[in-house]
């Protein structure tokens, strides 16, 4: 009964519309041919050149790749624990 | 001139068996001067036997015709009801490297000279019984069920299936819960086409008759009362080039409904 009142006032999506958001969002990982093994590879390689530049929390440091208007973009969330007055070399 | 259809989903138990074998008997029930095939390629696993009650005839099977134990035509089970209809079972013993894919492509080349319809039953998976299913078919059915697991494997299979060369696979939508669409629940056809990007060739609804059907080895499509049944014959008439209008999917358990739809005839 409860569900039903959440439906009905549109606190809740329906159930088909959340099974296709992330159907959406799983077939971009899919059909974007990189394997998570090589998405762990860039990461490596996206914290080895920034790692320079500024310290970085690389526990938190998130890279994936998203859809907006039918293009695919590679998103990252790297945040930064300080910033490095000169270019280290790691 | 004959059509090499496979039928394939990726996931398991979404009713890749059942639609072959409903496809096939339709197939060779609307025209009778077509002959048509069943090959079972789940080798180790096979069931289309058991879905179109065969189970009891089967002496050679696919496994002894590549290994030179019989010829073609010794390992084929003609149906019991249709005489156009025939079966050639997977083994059950063995498995899916038992055949290779050269060795399935010599026996569809040698079972195009007496068929017009080779239909092939793809195991689930995307392994060696894939692509042995794959590997002689001219045109690709891809089933699915309107849930996110299955939608995702066929939107998979349709990229193996294209990049094999299988171009622009047909999709059935199996076991569509009309009750579960109306309040919101399940996936309309219309989402998974936009998802998936191809042609739909039909929806079958949810229909506990298919399991009273399976259990007697007598496809549904042979079951006038059957809605699955009725579905699986839009199916089989829009392959032989008829254009069907989708059907209603809604139940008609209503009098009224019966009532209207007595009219309509």
């Amino acid at each position: 009964m409860f569900e039903f009142l959440e439906k009905l006032f549109g606190n809740k999506p329906a159930s088909k519309s959340v099974a296709k958001e992330r159907l959406r969002l799983v077939l971009i990982q899919d059909r974007s041919a990189m394997s998570p093994a090589m998405l762990d590879a860039l990461k490596v390689d996206l914290i080895k050149v920034i790692s320079g530049y500024m310290s970085i929390d690389i526990e938190a440091l998130e890279v994936c790749l998203e859809n907006e208007n039918d293009s695919i973009a590679l998103v990252c969330n790297i945040p930064i624990l300080e910033m490095k007055r000169t270019k280290a070399d790691n | 001139m004959s059509e090499v259809i496979v039928i394939t989903s990726g996931k398991g138990g979404v009713g890749k068996t059942t639609t072959t074998a409903n496809i096939g008997t339709g197939l060779a029930s609307i025209d009778a001067t077509k002959k048509v095939v069943l090959i079972d390629t789940d080798i180790g696993l096979r069931n289309l036997d058991l879905v179109l009650g065969l189970e009891n005839r089967i002496v050679y099977d696919i496994v002894d015709i590549v290994q030179g134990n019989c010829k073609i035509r010794q390992a084929l089970i003609r149906d019991k009801k249709n005489e156009n209809l025939f079966l050639l079972p997977a083994a059950q013993t063995k498995d899916k490297s038992a055949v290779s894919e050269a060795q399935m492509q010599e026996l569809i080349k040698n079972l195009r000279e007496e068929f017009d319809y080779i239909i092939i039953d793809c195991p689930a998976g995307i392994e060696q019984g894939f692509k042995n299913a794959i590997a002689a078919a001219e045109k690709a059915i891809v089933v699915t069920t309107p849930e996110i697991g299955p939608v995702r494997d066929a939107d998979r299979i349709i990229g193996l299936l294209e990049a094999n060369g299988l171009m622009q696979p047909k999709l059935i939508i199996n076991r569509v819960k009309q009750n579960l669409v109306k309040q919101g629940d399940m996936m309309e056809i219309i989402d998974i086409l936009e998802i998936l990007a191809v042609d739909l060739l039909g929806v079958v609804p949810e229909d506990e008759s298919i399991v009273a059907s399976t259990n007697r080895g007598e496809p549904a499509v042979l079951d006038q009362n059957s809605r699955a049944g009725q579905a699986y014959r839009n199916i089989v008439n829009r392959m032989a080039g008829a254009n069907i209008p989708l059907m209603d999917m809604e139940e008609r358990n209503s009098f009224w409904k019966k009532f209207k739809g007595f009219l309509s005839k």
